[in-house]
């Protein structure tokens, strides 16, 4: 059994300011290449290992980062 | 992506934005801290069950647009008269929970006296401070909280005391009034920090509720376009800045200040 978590960020309404890559305990945030329709580069989970501690969507300024957690058999 | 699939499901949701907030894209700069401090008022007045009692002043500057955000009752002041209005309509309404949301170019420069004087009568108000140290929204101007030093837009050499006085910590200054009951300073740069500023802001909701005065909550919160920085470099600034002159916890809790 292990934790898995997951995010969703809300790609229209992120600004890309990656406050949420500094919070993330397991550098699972990254800024994508492409841009939203406002010309940020927006978050998004680059790989599998995030906990759901809820830390990114804590400090995100504008609450477009919703978190998922659950128990995985391994 | 597929690992995430079997998690990404309603029953497994832990954080998402409240509904206290409404779904209008915030106008703040990227990384602004005004947008956290935000949802934790929004998250507490949920959480408190709240959201048809509470009244948001909104005052003049960043947050001059605060009633586009918040989903409660909300009233535009006048610049820096939002404890004046707040005062009104609590003396009005006593079992509604009415809050201000002010920064320091509102609540510290043009706002003082109001400021002063509803803490001074213990009005059962509580205040919001949001202090970056500059004027954001009119472009970066020098403001009373301004750090010894720092450059703005109107102190382009730096703030310099002999010049332009010292930087003014109004949240020491309200302590000394009996009329306050629960000041705080908090930040909002980390989870936990916010986590600990949404706690202070229960708090002071607590108190309105339970009819013991003013509480004040400041919140050293970043600036990064008016300090012209990165938003993450703008928080670890303001740590090695900010936080020597601003210094974060309970100045006064029960009515008793704190001794350090």
């Amino acid at each position: 059994m292990a934790i898995k978590g997951a995010i969703v960020v809300d790609t229209e309404r992120c600004k890309g300011c990656g406050v949420c890559i500094t919070a993330c305990p397991k550098d699972v945030i990254a800024l994508a290449k492409s841009v939203n329709g406002k010309g940020y580069n927006y978050a998004e989970m680059v790989n599998g290992d995030c906990i759901g501690c809820a830390g990114c969507a804590i400090v995100c300024p504008d609450g477009v980062i919703s978190v998922y957690k659950s128990k995985i058999n391994d | 992506m597929i690992f995430n699939q079997e998690i990404i499901k309603p029953e497994n949701l832990v954080y998402t934005k409240t509904k206290v907030l409404t779904d209008n894209v915030m106008h703040y700069c990227p990384g602004c801290g005004h947008g956290r401090i935000h949802r934790i008022v929004a998250e507490v007045i949920e959480e408190m069950g709240i959201q048809d009692k509470a009244i948001c002043i909104a005052p003049v500057g960043c947050s001059v647009l605060a009633y586009n955000y918040f989903n409660v009752d909300s009233l535009g002041a006048a610049h820096g008269r939002a404890p004046a209005l707040a005062t009104a309509i609590q003396r009005l309404y006593p079992d509604n929970h009415v809050f201000t949301y002010q920064g320091d170019g509102d609540l510290a420069a043009i706002g003082t006296a109001e400021t002063m004087h509803a803490c001074n009568r213990g009005e059962n108000i509580v205040i919001i401070f949001v202090n970056n140290g500059i004027y954001g929204m009119t472009g970066g101007q020098m403001a009373p909280t301004t750090l010894i030093g720092m450059k703005t837009a109107t102190s382009p050499y730096g703030r310099d005391i002999h010049l332009h006085g010292y930087p003014l910590r109004i949240t020491e200054l309200l302590a000394d009034l009996p009329g306050t009951y629960f000041i705080t300073r908090q930040s909002v740069h980390t989870p936990a920090a916010v986590r600990k500023a949404k706690k202070a802001v229960e708090m002071a909701f607590q108190n309105q509720k339970n009819k013991k005065g003013t509480s004040f909550i400041e919140i050293v919160s970043n600036c990064n376009s008016g300090w012209k920085m990165s938003a993450p470099d703008a928080n670890k600034w303001m740590e090695e800045n900010m936080f020597p002159k601003y210094p974060i916890g309970d100045i006064k809790v029960d009515g008793v200040k704190v001794s350090k």
